[in-house]
């Protein structure tokens, strides 16, 4: 009888299906997993050091490289941190504009999410389908702050700017005819609200779409249900938050118990799963999507109706008019003021938490009078999540750790910081 | 929230009388400051006791009070000839060297939907303090980062190795008197065909100093909030 020892197995951290720089030592026993242990910080970029080294406005652009595929949630955590310390509260339309973004934001981090684990566990066509949908609201970033991903549009005290009246068109050239073009810019003749409604209203067919390709898929089954099953107990010990806290059965969503912006003014629904499975965490995410859909008709539909300011009126905190700053001197001296040295927030503490698509986002900061952070710290939803890699994988056969790493929903951006 | 919030302050006070260095509400935020000889006691009371149940650790992790509070600008004196403008660079604070480094922990408790911060300083010297994964999992790697990037030793702790930098890396790089631009870089060299370190040749160019100043229009509705 040969001697029979356990396989150490290096996984990543050049791997497509390890979701950017996920380096795991897998030990083995045969095909099964018996230990696995992720390393991480191949794409540790210190961004918390580097906060504290600039004024508190110029770290919202850093917030969207965290989690790279949600920006605009990691921007909202970050503004209501400052918005608690400075006491400040933005304008009402503000809120419902971060919201419906936030809203967009989940969807954009759910379709990637589904496209990518469809694709590493073995569904190729849901990938093309979802990131079809993905180009309609990149261009909804794009529109309203320029960018298609880091938008920097969340400010402390509001946004940037009002929605723009009128929706980018797309333009005919060598590789596109003008009946073409034409066929894209259909629901783009209004304003950005007139195609984000469009977009509203075409969506849960598109949803059900994915749902025919996957939901009764038997492939699909075989692959997610009943793998990497947690207990409510376990999930709760091993800090799982947002769909991976849900999947298992307990129903907490910081959106409704403990609602930041105007989220208690919005009528929608928490999904939950029961068994805690793979497959219950892809049934909690998909009608996350459509729960986004509904709160992004509602917010529509106000911020039709409800003109108003976007950002608060204190040039303390926001840039006046350029009309102004070149006419008034007091406006001079306020941007003057705000570009070169920022503002001072008042000493303090603060954690602040978003329901990012992910799980709980938070942001704990603390100033000590300064115009920079003294000390941030992220709370990362999927750090958490990573950590609890080595106690879902254990027993499960090598193809699986590939299902439980999609799962997740790992982001290195957000997890290494 | 401000009730609750209120109503966790006065039922800490009442339980941890003893343990309790300080607690402070603020901005609907509790936070409590113990011992860290306390810590665990406290800890396990505080996740088991029916009056709190803090089932999830949702974050943990250190902070550096070295400089706390230092501007790079003088704002306050003024001299004969105007104000002052830069300062020392290499000034220190006066923080004693028990209060340099603190722990904090972030808990949630998900049946009163209650947040709680708990502070612990450790020695600057020799930072230690228990580690507390036998009480919550999610400790584990957010301890390995505490230690990883502040050199904080957690006792008991299963597997305290570096978490975020580099194999080998030297040093603790989120202490306040680690160089942003850090002490070594990495550069491909043709002659021996590998990648290797070499002392940094980035100098850190200041665009906006830090300026500390008293602006009191935002302290001011936060303290009538609390007179009310």
């Amino acid at each position: 009888m040969p001697e029979i020892r356990n396989m150490t197995m290096n996984f990543g951290p050049q791997h497509p299906a390890a979701h950017g720089v996920l380096r795991l030592v897998l030990e083995m026993d045969g095909e099964v997993i018996e230990r696995a242990d992720p390393h991480i910080g191949l794409l540790h970029r210190g961004t918390e050091k580097l906060a504290e080294s600039k004024p508190f406005n110029q770290s919202i652009g850093y917030m969207d490289r965290l989690d790279y595929v949600s920006m605009m949630c990691n921007e909202h955590a970050y503004v209501m941190a400052i918005e608690k310390l400075l006491g400040i509260e933005a304008p009402e339309r503000a809120q419902y504009i971060r919201v419906m973004y936030a809203e967009i934001t989940r969807i954009l981090n759910h379709l990637m999410w589904l496209g990518a684990h469809g694709l590493d566990i073995g569904a190729m066509t849901i990938f093309l389908y979802c990131f079809r949908e993905r180009e309609d609201l990149m261009d909804c970033y794009e529109a309203v702050s320029g960018t298609r991903m880091h938008a920097t549009y969340y400010r402390p005290g509001g946004v940037y700017r009002d929605l723009p009246g009128i929706m980018p068109k797309y333009e005919a050239s060598k590789w596109h005819s003008q009946e073409e073009v034409d066929r894209l810019n259909e629901n783009r003749q209004g304003s950005l609200l007139d195609f984000i409604e469009s977009f509203t209203q075409r969506f849960p067919a598109c949803i059900d779409e994915y749902e025919t390709l996957l939901t009764d898929n038997r492939i699909w089954k075989q692959r997610t249900v009943g793998v990497a099953e947690v207990t409510p107990e376990r999930a709760l010990q091993l800090g799982f938050t947002g769909p991976m806290l849900r999947g298992s059965g307990i129903e907490w969503d910081l959106r409704k118990k403990q609602p930041y912006d105007i989220y208690d003014k919005i009528d929608f629904d928490i999904p939950i799963g029961t068994n805690g499975d793979c497959y219950d965490r892809y049934l909690v995410r998909v009608e996350e999507m459509r729960q986004s859909n509904r709160i992004i008709e509602q917010c529509v539909e106000w911020l039709r109706n409800n003109p108003g300011p976007v950002m608060i009126d204190d040039h303390k905190l926001s840039p006046p008019r350029r009309e102004e700053m070149k006419d008034d001197m007091e406006s001079l001296i306020h941007h003057f003021k705000l570009f070169t040295e920022g503002y001072c927030v008042p000493e303090g503490e603060v954690y602040s938490a978003v329901e990012h698509p992910k799980g709980e986002f938070g942001i704990y900061l603390v100033s000590d009078g300064a115009n920079k952070p003294y000390r941030i710290k992220i709370r990362a939803p999927g750090f958490a999540h990573l950590a609890a890699m080595n106690e879902m994988v254990k027993g499960h056969m090598l193809a699986d750790v590939v299902a439980v790493i999609g799962t997740q929903d790992i982001v290195f951006g957000e997890i290494d910081r | 929230m401000t009730e609750t919030s209120a109503s966790l302050a006065t039922k800490l006070e009442e339980k941890f009388s003893d343990e309790l260095n300080d607690c402070i509400n603020e901005r609907d935020q509790v936070t409590i400051v113990i011992p860290r000889e306390n810590l665990l006691s406290v800890a396990k009371t505080l996740r088991d006791d029916s009056q709190f149940q803090f089932a999830q650790l949702s974050d943990l992790c250190g902070v550096d009070y070295s400089s706390y509070g230092l501007g790079d600008w003088a704002t306050t004196e003024t001299t004969s000839t105007g104000f002052s403008r830069g300062r020392d660079q290499n000034q220190s604070n006066t923080t004693s060297s028990d209060k340099r480094f603190a722990v904090v922990y972030h808990l949630l408790s998900l049946h009163y939907n209650l947040r709680l911060r708990v502070r612990c300083y450790v020695d600057a010297d020799l930072p230690r303090i228990d580690s507390v994964t036998s009480i919550w999992a999610s400790a584990d790697w957010y301890e390995r980062e505490a230690f990883d990037l502040f050199g904080i030793l957690f006792d008991n702790h299963p597997d305290l190795r570096r978490i975020l930098t580099d194999y080998g890396f030297i040093g603790h790089p989120f202490r306040k008197d680690f160089p942003l631009e850090g002490n070594v870089e990495v550069r491909y060299d043709p002659d021996k065909q590998r990648v290797v370190y070499q002392p940094v040749t980035i100098t850190n160019r200041v665009l906006v100093p830090r300026v500390v100043r008293d602006d009191n229009r935002y302290v001011q509705p936060q303290e009538q909030q609390s007179d009310a």
